[in-house]
């Protein structure tokens, strides 16, 4: 990859990097809460990962290896641009393998792979605050906050028990961090949410166009809410990767003809890959 | 002639930057902190590598009376950071603390608002003994079971203290112990008993 002449280290000039990453210290000393930051345009558009990029470019150092994941892939066109960004314009070493990453920017999913304690993972976030479609009010979402007062997320919880049976929220699904705040996990299948508690990984969370960074410590509670009665619970597959195999994963559904053809297989393409090099063959593979 | 800055300043501000986020995410553990910087005296190189990293025209520092009564040090900060120096520590955004064991009160500082937490000051204490395998029992977010740490010297009454700051969570102020050649943190979130 040809490095860019021009621009700063990681793109971002020396003054951003700091404002960034004072927000990201008080992120961290206060978990779960929705730090306002000075988000700055990225030479790419709103939605795409401007939040993330910025939090990448505040902490990346010389030394570090870089992992970006779209939807737990690395070869999608988001992944792919960002991972370039940062190869062009800071040089850092960048990777497909989750373990050997030191940062991982993720746009809506955790690896499957554990993470490990000397790894920070950044998330793209869309919507930061979990209560703004409750409240459109920032004022009053604010307040919300600062009395710790979460009712409304319940009535919206018990809501869709009453109309469908069960807690039908299937991403972004709420979460309180150690015992204080509730935070929006970003657009993370409620299947990741597990993965954030008592992570080894520092876990920061960036939202370029709502201007706001929010973070959770490692080894920190996070608990996704729910009711005595109706415990969170994850999504399950019925069937296992049809390429490598894998079970208890998060799986996408591929369409494979008009004729309503299908198959389910692994999210996180360097977990299906890794395994599929390490010898487990799916039932999809096997037939070929 | 007024001592230098950072050598490289892009990447030696990224790793002090490192340190300290490791520092506050981890409590209790110590982090190691090169910075190439020879400041006036009584700023500690730690100190000063803290100010040049992250303070600047929109984080204001304040000093403790050691570093503001001396001429070079003020100089110094100004010169490399474009920081303001507040005479109230209330304004500040980090404080920096060469005489660690008269540290003001952290009620001096600027606690944060229940709606805005994040608006609250990041105390710098220079120390001379840090050390985490003895000392203070630390828990709370970024650590795994229990940590420890000691170090000097510090008010007699600093536990009680940090018991008042935690207490006050979400408001409170963040505190950084930097030693010479390493640093460790306590944020507001940590609770600290003593041993």
């Amino acid at each position: 990859m040809t490095a860019e002449t021009g621009y700063n280290f990681a793109y971002l000039d020396e003054g951003t990097k700091r404002m960034i990453r004072r927000a990201i210290l008080k992120a961290i000393a206060i978990p779960g809460y929705q730090v306002p930051f000075a988000s700055r345009e990225m030479p790419m558009p709103y939605g795409w990962g401007t939040g993330g990029v910025q939090v990448t470019a505040a902490i990346l150092g010389k030394s570090d290896v870089l992992k970006v994941i779209d939807q737990g892939s690395d070869d999608t066109t988001n992944a792919v641009s960002i991972r370039a960004f940062f190869a062009r314009t800071a040089e850092v070493a960048v990777t497909t393998r989750t373990r050997d990453a030191t940062v991982i920017q993720t746009r809506h999913r955790i690896p499957e792979a554990p993470l490990h304690a000397s790894q920070v993972l950044v998330y793209q976030v869309p919507i930061p605050e979990p209560l703004r479609f409750l409240e459109p009010r920032e004022t009053e979402t604010r307040q919300l906050h600062a009395l710790a007062e979460y009712g409304l997320m319940h009535v919206k919880l018990y809501e869709d028990i009453a109309r469908h049976g069960h807690i039908a929220t299937t991403y972004a699904y709420p979460v309180e961090v150690a015992g204080r705040y509730v935070m929006d996990p970003s657009p993370t299948p409620k299947f990741d949410n597990p993965k954030m508690d008592d992570c080894p990984a520092l876990q920061l969370f960036g939202a370029g166009r709502e201007k706001r960074i929010y973070a959770v410590p490692p080894y920190t509670r996070v608990r996704s809410l729910d009711f005595e009665d109706h415990p969170f619970r994850v999504q399950t597959f019925d069937r296992p990767c049809a390429l490598c195999g894998a079970e208890g994963v998060y799986l996408d559904e591929v369409l494979l003809d008009d004729a309503g053809g299908r198959m389910f297989v692994c999210s996180d393409t360097d977990h299906c890959e890794e395994r599929r090099a390490d010898g487990p063959i799916g039932m999809e593979a096997a037939h070929a | 002639m007024l001592a230098r800055g950072f050598t490289d300043p892009v990447h030696d501000a990224q790793g002090v930057f490192r340190a300290v986020m490791d520092a506050l995410a981890r409590p209790g553990t110590i982090q190691a902190l090169a910075t190439g910087l020879t400041p006036p005296a009584p700023l500690t190189p730690e100190l000063a590598a803290l100010a040049l990293a992250l303070a600047d025209a929109d984080a204001p520092l304040w000093l403790d009376a050691g570093l503001a009564q001396s001429p070079a040090v003020p100089a110094f900060l100004r010169f490399h950071t474009g920081a303001r120096i507040a005479d109230d520590p209330a304004e500040a955004a980090f404080a920096l603390v060469s005489d660690a064991a008269a540290c003001p009160d952290f009620s001096a500082f600027a606690q944060g608002m229940p709606a805005y937490p994040d608006r609250s000051a990041t105390l710098v204490l220079a120390v001379s003994a840090l050390s985490g395998d003895e000392g203070w029992h630390l828990d709370g977010p970024g650590i795994r079971e229990s940590a420890r740490l000691s170090a000097a010297p510090l008010p007699a009454d600093m536990p009680a203290r940090l018991a008042r700051n935690h207490a006050g969570f979400p408001q409170g102020i963040d505190l950084i112990l930097a030693a010479p050649g390493r640093l460790a943190a306590l944020p507001r979130s940590t609770r600290v008993r003593e041993g």
